[in-house]
């Protein structure tokens, strides 16, 4: 933007203000590698430590559910078997079942925001989804397994009841032992990246040219008729990225999953059993792990790492290009 | 297409009024609009049933002495003590910040005023965003084996430096956005006074844009206050206050609400619930005070 080739005597001269500038220089543009540094050294410290467990247990441990990882001189069996199948379907099926709930509540919230909305609403209604986004996971998780967990258990097997015999719902919600459950996890889970959802979806559609929205008027339709017509189909790239995004978030979300969603590794349809997704599994396990066991706690890290970084990488350039095609049309 | 043929004959005028939608039509639209507004109170009911359980059940325990006495060693106790927790939070969340704040602006700074398209500015923002991303669990995992495993001692310090990592990312791309909104003109002035491109950026660029970075790092700083999973990996435990964030392990508030949040026992539950309304308070005040703070004197974008 500004280059400072001034031709006044003295300012091109080699004196001390000139190396505090070189010196100035250097010093932001470590700062802005050490961005890089870090990355890196993620990546090398967590493959270096994972090393390892790859050794010993193989790649068998992405298909294999068995997760056994007891001492093998205590009375468990010989060798420990870990098998990372069944954290990784915790962790798919919590992000899941978090998708489903806050994706149409997200788009909702922010059609109202940027469509309907009179000015002064939208204001208070904006802060209150801020403080929602600023509530600490480890708050959610304590009001998740102190009053939600317990409290939801009758309505749970109320709705077994119900749907028990019907052919795949019925074995979608099983037996209720507990409130902590894949259900309770992706409920509050979903809740948690509601904010990050609007935030996204609401700034896509304030990209939409007013001119389509006033066309669509003038064509006769109604609200809804308007935004089906010239909202949605305009930033469907753009709400495809607040989803991936809000997967991201969920994918990597450690705390609230450790709470909620209780302690049992297992593949299983009941969406009302208990499970153990990734991250849970590594703050909850990593105080008690030593050898072998540390080092397949860090392939789960090093697999979070790799999940969260491709969908984020993935989220981001999707909503790019819908960007790019968003400023095109405006044009 | 009769309306408009009826209304160039001059008969009758076009009927533009509501009721005179087809009720299926208008039917669809109320229900819709409806339905958004349902979702807007179904994402606000966990939010009231969460502060108002907070503040009933953390305001019962909150008081002084609950902020500033031992946490007792025993999860049956009943009891206030979070002495250590509140110590341990401060500390550590403020080291974050003397870490990350000046490696985050000056980092902004290079993107903004240094590299701006070049090749690594580019790469330097992708991966910015990529680190947002990463979840803190892995960067406790990575602070474990890098500083922990060297030092062989589980100290604040390194929950400092995770939360350093995490508030990193946040830091550098909100302060860019606040560098960006500085008038070119701003810069022009100085360097036809003959400042050299650092003195612009340190006493005109940056003051200039010193609402908009004070707001970013407040949020950022409220966001690592909370922030549980890293703490809980690489810091240990603490029963008594340990200011010493370089030496003994420590403890902050999230870390001890999930500790105590698994504990079945009443003590220590109600504990878990004092800690959280203490924990929000502090997020709150960092958060209204970057709001005034970017609202008072925010740059008037031209």
């Amino acid at each position: 933007m500004t280059e400072h080739n001034a031709p006044a005597v003295g300012l091109t001269e080699k004196d001390r203000g000139r190396l505090t500038d070189r010196a100035f220089r250097l010093l932001c543009v470590a700062a802005g590698i050490a961005v890089l540094v870090i990355l890196a050294l993620i990546l090398v410290s967590l493959v270096n430590q994972s090393l390892p467990a790859f050794r010993e247990a193989g790649w068998s441990m992405f298909t294999d559910t068995r997760w056994v990882p007891n001492d093998p001189d205590g009375d468990g069996p010989a060798t420990a078997t870990y098998g990372l199948l069944g954290f990784l379907y915790g962790t798919a099926i919590v992000s899941v079942i978090a998708l489903i709930f806050a994706v149409p509540v997200s788009l909702g919230i922010a059609l109202f925001l940027s469509e309907i909305a009179p000015r002064r609403i939208r204001g208070t209604v904006v802060t209150l989804i801020d403080v929602l986004a600023a509530v600490p996971s480890v708050v959610f998780g304590l009001w998740g397994i102190l009053v939600l967990a317990p409290a939801i258990v009758p309505f749970y097997q109320w709705l077994h009841g119900v749907l028990d015999g019907v052919p795949v719902l019925g074995s979608l919600f099983g037996e209720a032992a507990s409130g902590r459950n894949f259900m309770t996890g992706g409920l509050i889970l979903a809740v948690m990246i509601i904010p990050i959802i609007t935030s996204i979806c609401r700034e896509v559609f304030t990209t939409v040219p007013s001119a389509d929205k006033q066309a669509a008027y003038a064509l006769g339709a109604t609200r809804w008729e308007m935004i089906r017509g010239a909202v949605l189909p305009h930033s469907f790239g753009g709400i495809i990225g607040a989803v991936m995004l809000g997967l991201g978030r969920a994918l990597g979300e450690t705390i609230l999953v450790a709470l909620v969603m209780g302690s049992t590794v297992q593949v299983t349809a009941n969406m009302f059993s208990g499970g153990y997704a990734l991250p849970g599994a590594i703050v909850n396990l990593f105080g008690e792990s030593s050898g072998t066991f540390t080092s397949v706690l860090m392939v789960m890290g090093l697999l979070l790492f790799a999940l969260t970084v491709a969908v984020n990488f993935a989220a981001r350039s999707v909503v790019r290009r819908a960007e790019i095609r968003m400023k095109g049309a405006v044009a | 297409m009769t309306a408009i043929a009826e209304r160039k004959s001059g008969r009758t005028q076009l009927d533009l009024r509501r009721s005179s939608l087809p009720l299926r039509r208008r039917i669809v639209d109320q229900v819709m609009k409806s339905l958004m507004i349902v979702a807007l109170l179904i994402a606000l009911i966990p939010l009231g049933l969460i502060v108002y359980y907070v503040l009933l059940r953390g305001g019962s325990i909150l008081n002084w002495e609950f902020l500033t006495a031992d946490i007792p060693v025993r999860p049956r106790a009943v009891g206030p003590g979070m002495g250590a927790a509140v110590a341990g939070t401060i500390a550590i969340t403020g080291a974050a910040a003397l870490l990350a704040v000046p490696l985050g602006v000056l980092g902004a700074v290079y993107l903004n005023e240094y590299g701006k398209k070049n090749r690594l500015a580019k790469l330097i923002r992708t991966m910015a965003d990529v680190m947002t991303g990463v979840p803190s669990i892995v960067m406790g995992l990575f602070v474990y084996v890098s500083l922990v495993l060297v030092t062989k001692e589980k100290t604040g310090l390194a929950a400092a430096v995770a939360l350093a990592c995490l508030m990193l990312p946040v830091i550098i791309r909100s302060t860019e956005e606040m560098l960006r909104l500085v008038p070119d003109e701003l810069r022009q002035a100085s360097a036809a006074l003959g400042s050299r491109q650092w003195r612009t950026t340190v006493s005109v660029v940056l003051p200039a844009a010193v609402s908009g970075i004070t707001s970013g790092v407040m949020l950022a700083i409220a966001r690592a206050a909370g922030e549980t999973a890293p703490v809980v990996v690489v810091a240990g435990l603490a029963y008594q206050a340990n200011w010493d964030i370089f030496h003994g392990e420590n403890t902050t508030l999230a870390a001890q609400i999930f500790k105590a949040a698994a504990e079945p026992f009443e003590g220590s539950q109600q504990r878990a619930w004092g800690a959280a309304l203490t924990l929000m308070l502090i997020v709150l005040i960092f958060t209204v005070v970057a709001r005034l703070v970017a609202n008072r004197f925010a740059i008037k974008e031209r």
